[in-house]
Formats: C-alpha cells, structure tokens, sequence
C-alpha cells in the first residue's frame, strides 16, 4: 500500500499530488506554447514579404500579438517554470512529501484552464483583444475596443493572476516550513531559492495588475475614470501600474530559469556552484531592485528629465546582481570535469543568449538611446533574447535535465542534441536580425513595413530563398532583408518544435529506463531528489532525510 | 492557528495590501502632485504674496476643447508678461455652441512642469464645474501670480515662459440637471 495510486480519474482531475499536478502543469504549458507558437510562425510568415499576407488588416495583427504575448507569458512560461518544474522540484529539494497545501495546489492549476478559455474567448468574440499584452487605454478603453474581447482578456488575466497568487502562497508556506531538519535557507538549493523570490514578486506585483485591470474594467463598464482624463483620470496613470506589475513580471519569468541553470552547470562541471551566498542574495537583490525600475518601460510618456536619469540608474543597478550570477556560472564551470549532455547545452545556450539580451538591455536602459530605440524592433530583439532565448531555453534545459526524473525514462541523447543545434540556430536567425531592423527604425506592433514587393515568382515565405536573396539586395531600400532572414529561422524554430514533440513521444514510450540518479551527480553538488527513485514514488520521503 | 496557515494569512495579507495600494494611488498620487507641484501641477491661495520682484516673466496661454463638448473656449489674449509675485489677470470665454445646456469641467497644467510648485492661483473657473445655457457666452477670469520664491531657485533661473493650460471636457452635475430641467420645461 506504500505506492497506492488513486484511478485515473481521481488521480489526474481531483489531483492533490505534487507531482501530478506539475505534470498537468508541464503538459498544459507544452499545448499552450503550441498556440502561442502558432501565432510566431503566422506573424512571422505575415512579415516574410512586405504587403498583407495572411491578416485582414492592423487590428487583426493586434490581436495575434496580443494573443502570442499574453500566452507565452501566462500560460507557457510561469506555467512551465513555477508551475511545471517548482511543484516537481520544490518539495523533492528540500525533502518534503508535498506542498504545504496541497488542495489549493489543485485549485491553482484548474483556474488556469478557465482563464486560458477566456483568452481563447476574447479572440472570438467583438473582433478579438487588439491592445498587446500590456493592455494600455485608450486603446483598450470603450474607445478603442468597443467589444467584449477585451473584458473577457481581464478576466482571464483576473484567473491567471490568481492562480499564480495562490501557488506563491504555497511556494512561500512549503518552503518556510517544510524543509528537511537541517536544512537551514543558506543551505537550500539555488532553485528552492529562485522559487521563493519568484513567489515573493508574485504576491506583491500581481495584486497591482489586477487593481489596474480592474479599474480598466470598471472605466470600460461601470463609468469610472481612473485612467479617463474626461473624468480627471489619467491613462498614464495604468502605465505606472501595469509596469509596477510588469517589470517584476519579467523577473519572475526568468529567477526560476537561474535556479534550474544552476544546477545543471554545477552537476555537469562536479563542482559546487561559485558563491553560494552570493548567488541566493544576488537573486534577492534582482527582486527586490525589479521593484523600482518600472518606468524605464515610460520613457517616451513625458516623464521628466529626472525622473529618467534616477530609472536609468536604478535600471543599470540590476546589471550588477546579474552579473554577478553570469560570472558565478563561469567560474563554476572553471576547473570544472566538464561534460556536454543536452540540459548542459541548453544551460550554456541560455548563459549566452542572456548575456546578449542583458547586454541590449543595458543598452535600453538609457533615457536618451530609448527615445530614439522604444518601441522599435530593437526591443523586440531584446526582450526575445532574456525571454525566447533565456525563459524558454531553460525550459528545455530542465525538460532535459529532469525528464529521466520525472518519467523514469530518458530521452535519445543524440536526438537532444539535434534538438538543441536546430533550435540554437534557428531562434538566433529570428531575433538577431531584428536587432538590425530596430536600429534601422522600423516599429513594433505593424502588420507591415515599406519595402518593394517582390515579383510574382518570388512571393511566399520558403519560395527559392536565394533568388529571394539576390533579389532583395538588389534593391535599394526598405526593411525586407532582414525580415525575410527572420522569418526563414522562424520557419527552422517551428521545425525543432516537431523534433521536439518526437522527442517527447520517443521518450514517454520508447525510453531507456533509468535509475535513481542517471546523470551522476557528485556528493558535493547533490540535490535530494537525485536520491529518490525514477520516477520517484508517489509520496516521497516516508522517512524524512536529514541534513548535516 | 497552526504554522503554515499563519503563514497564508500572511502571504494573503500582502496581497490584500498591495491590491489596496493600487486603488490608494490615485488618491495619493493625486496628493503627491499637489504638494509637490508635481507633473506642473497649480497651487491656489487666497491671497497675493507680500513682495514683488523686477524680473518678469510670460505667461502663454492654451485652450483646449474636447470633441464631445460643442464650446468654443479661448482666452482673451495668448500672453501676458508679469511680475513676479504681482497679480496677473487673464479672461478666457467659453460659448456654448449647441441648443442645449452643457456643463464642462477643465483639466489644467502648466509647462515647464517644474513650474507648478511656483504657480499660484487665486482665483479660476477651473476649481468649479461650469454650465452654459444655449448660447450663452460667459467669461471665465484667472487670477493668478508667480511665488517670488521661485527668485531663488537655482533651477527655475532658465524659465522665462511659463504656459498655462486648459482643457475642457464635457462632465454631469446637479446644476446641468436642473438647467436641463428648466430648459425642457421652458419649452
């Protein structure tokens, strides 16, 4: 009876496991990102030529760019890190049999199923939600979207926020007091760590957005004007509030990453991660700081000079914890017995391209480059880079790292690697050139862009790519090279996703089956759950492990 | 109360807080600019300051009307040069254009948005909702001076224009029902 399962529907509907419900979270996330994936590959096809492809017109292309920017962020990755791997991971690292609340654990994942209908909702409905994810009035007032698409967004926002608030809570309960006797908080692990500033930027940013999108909904809906300047409101006014959510939002995007490459590096170089202390406080004082850099995100909305030279301060400030951490990983890996498995791929994959969009990053920082760089694809470019190439790539690292875990079976090795070269070179081919097209002046959020339309011949995204080429550049303006380049690696990004999904089916069925732990994990970098079962039992830890 | 609901109510009570934050920053931010001038915020007092300097300064003048309020609205003149610390008079006029009472509120600022701290009005139309009958054409005063103290600082020695701002928009009131009344039953 020690491994009693309940049935299947019990088990995956009313589940109060851990592990289960990070699974639902895991398989929820993959399906989401298939449609916030699909939407990429229809804006990118849309922007392969110049002229209209497959929109009607602006609105609809605002709809999908609202559509791929609300799921990537709320349903693929804070589902996929916080959900996904933090109720796996978090209880097996610190020696606990589950979260503190498991009942609220299952009520976090059913919201967000609810809320991701009404997103799907919103688009089919009154024209579909055109406002980007941020969401900003006038546009997304009475106005601008007349409809119900943009109500049933806030709503579906309203759910995803509070099943994100009720899964912090429980982080923050499970690790405050169900670690392992011995286990003190300067002994936890990096993720245990990334997890619980994760949690903490959840519970203090998102009551904010839903306060500034419920008052939308009420200025939309019941005659307020909190952000309607008829009525002595002020439409700024959200910006402040969405960006007070929005900024920590990205951080809570990517700490969990931090924590999951961290492992992953020390496990593959057999040392302990460089600067233990350093690396759990530098990911509190990236909290904490995210909390005051908001309006770099309104440096063009007429904030005063001031006002821009201290957020352009405070925001440079943020490259010193990061820093800090990117070298930590180097110097972790320095000396190190290193070895070059798939989640170590990813992980370096994900050092590199972060580095690259820190590095714009700290470019966008300043005031005075912003004005002339905000809204361009240059900050498109960039926050694909930390987000798309960092969220995500270590999404894959501990897909990698932990599907022998998880399912007891482990993925082709080769095939990880294949996976990793398509996907390294192709979201590199998307997003590189975009940085070329920023600085070149062209704006985000448009269905189209000025530039010669090709012959007849030529038209469509994969046809004769070099005669496409050579006709591009023969010609002696407009932003088509680079989009064309950009939308061809979009094109290899969507076909690593298929290597994927094969991968993922290989292994679920086909998989060598492995032991407790498969990658050989030292002593001096090991975790708990590398001292379980694969998959580990459905409660673990019957006897609670002690730390020294 | 056991451990981990203790600390749920804690983590909730964040939430709660923060969630009143958000709706407390209207009022607070609203607050903030009044002290601090803030985002050329005006001050009001009641009456003039005790000095008067020899520098001058001029005071421009913009007018705004939103599209769903059929007024034309304008001030008398587009400038006027004072001195600082001595009691500066300007008279906007507002016409209602259409065939029934409207009542319109303004929004007001004045650029550079440093100035609002310096900026004192003793008297506007802008502290109160105005209606106008059909046609009726109605002058609007603004009494207003420069605090003298803005002599003395250091970063308002670059501001030698100072533009004040109106815009109207169209709002509801208890006097627009009753005229709205009276203008119904007149007929």
């Amino acid at each position: 009876m020690s491994d009693h399962k309940p049935g299947f529907f019990a088990r995956w509907f009313m589940s109060t496991n851990h592990k289960d419900i990070g699974t639902l979270y895991i398989i929820f996330s993959i399906t989401a990102a298939l449609f916030g994936g699909w939407f990429s590959m229809m804006m990118r096809h849309e922007l392969g030529d110049p002229g209209l492809q497959l929109a009607d017109d602006g609105h609809q292309w605002n709809v999908w760019i609202t559509a791929h920017g609300l799921i990537m962020v709320f349903f693929v990755v804070m589902p996929g890190l916080i959900g996904g791997f933090g109720n796996w991971f978090v209880p097996l690292m610190i020696g606990a049999p589950d979260m503190a609340f498991p009942r609220l654990n299952n009520i976090s994942f059913w919201l967000i199923i609810p809320a991701f209908l009404l997103l799907v909702a919103s688009a089919l409905v009154g024209g579909g939600a055109g406002t980007g994810w941020t969401v900003y009035p006038p546009l997304s007032s009475l106005a601008g979207h007349p409809g119900l698409s943009v109500d049933l967004a806030i709503f579906s926002l309203h759910l995803a926020g509070a099943s994100s608030i009720l899964g912090a809570a429980n982080f923050i309960t499970t690790i405050f007091n169900m670690r392992a006797p011995g286990m003190t908080l300067h002994k936890m692990p990096l993720f245990v760590w990334a997890m619980l500033v994760t949690s903490f930027l959840l519970v203090l940013s998102l009551p904010v957005l839903g306060g500034a999108i419920t008052m939308l909904l009420t200025d939309r809906n019941f005659g307020t004007a909190f952000f309607n300047p008829e009525g002595g409101g002020d439409p700024i006014l959200y910006q402040h509030l969405f960006w007070f959510f929005g900024h920590p939002e990205v951080y809570i995007m990517i700490l969990p990453a931090f924590g999951i490459v961290s492992h992953i590096i020390a496990s593959f170089s057999k040392k302990p991660v460089f600067g233990y202390l350093g690396m759990a406080y530098a990911m509190v004082a990236i909290g904490v700081v995210g909390f005051v850099v908001w309006a770099h995100h309104m440096y063009t909305s007429g904030i005063s000079v001031n006002t821009q030279a201290y957020f352009t301060a405070a925001t440079l400030i943020i490259a010193v914890p990061t820093g800090i951490k990117i070298f930590s990983w180097i110097a972790t890996m320095w000396g190190g017995s290193l070895t070059f498995p798939t989640p170590m791929l990813w992980a370096l994959g994900f050092i590199f391209l972060f580095t690259v969009g820190g590095v714009t990053g700290v470019v966008l920082a300043n005031a005075g480059m912003d004005t002339s760089l905000h809204d361009t694809y240059y900050v498109v470019a960039h926050f694909h880079y930390v987000l798309s190439l960092g969220a995500v790539f270590a999404l894959f690292a501990g897909f990698y790292y932990w599907i022998g875990k998880m399912s007891g079976r482990q993925y082709p090795e080769i095939a990880g690697k294949i996976h990793f070269w398509i996907t390294f070179i192709g979201v590199n081919l998307v997003f590189f050139p975009q940085h070329f097209l920023g600085l070149a002046g062209m704006p985000r959020r448009y269905v189209d862009y000025p530039a010669p339309i090709p012959p007849e011949h030529l038209q469509g995204a994969l046809v004769n790519p070099v005669a496409k080429i050579q006709w591009i550049l023969e010609q002696e303006y407009g932003y088509h090279l680079w989009n064309y380049i950009s939308t061809l690696g979009a094109y290899m990004s969507g076909f690593s996703v298929l290597v994927f999904l094969g991968i993922v089916f290989y292994t679920l069925f086909f998989g060598r089956r492995v032991g407790d732990n498969y990658w050989n994990v030292q002593k001096n970098t090991m975790t708990l759950e590398w001292t379980v079962s694969s998959p580990p039992p459905f409660h673990q830890f019957e006897i609670q492990p002690k730390m020294k | 109360m056991d451990k981990n609901t203790r600390v749920l109510v804690f983590v909730l009570s964040l939430v709660i807080g923060m969630g009143a934050l958000a709706y407390a920053s209207v009022p607070l931010y609203d607050l903030f600019c009044r002290v601090t001038g803030f985002a050329g915020t005006t001050q009001t007092s009641d009456a003039l300051p005790d000095t008067t300097l020899d520098r001058e300064i001029v005071i421009r003048f913009n007018s705004q009307t939103s599209a769903n309020l059929p007024w034309e609205f304008k001030a008398e003149t587009y400038k006027v040069t004072t001195k600082i610390g001595a009691q500066g008079l300007v008279n906007f006029y507002a016409e209602n254009k259409s065939s029934t009472p409207t009542t319109g509120t303004a929004v007001y600022n004045v650029t550079p948005l440093k100035a609002g701290k310096y900026f004192h009005k003793t008297q506007c139309f802008c502290f109160d909702e105005q209606t106008l009958t059909p046609n009726q054409r109605m002058n609007m005063p603004v009494l207003f001076y420069i605090d003298p103290s803005i002599a003395e600082d250091r970063n308002m020695d670059d501001v030698h224009d100072i533009t004040l701002s109106y815009s109207f928009f169209p709002a509801e009131s208890k006097e627009l029902d009753g005229a709205l009344e009276a203008f119904y039953n007149a007929e």
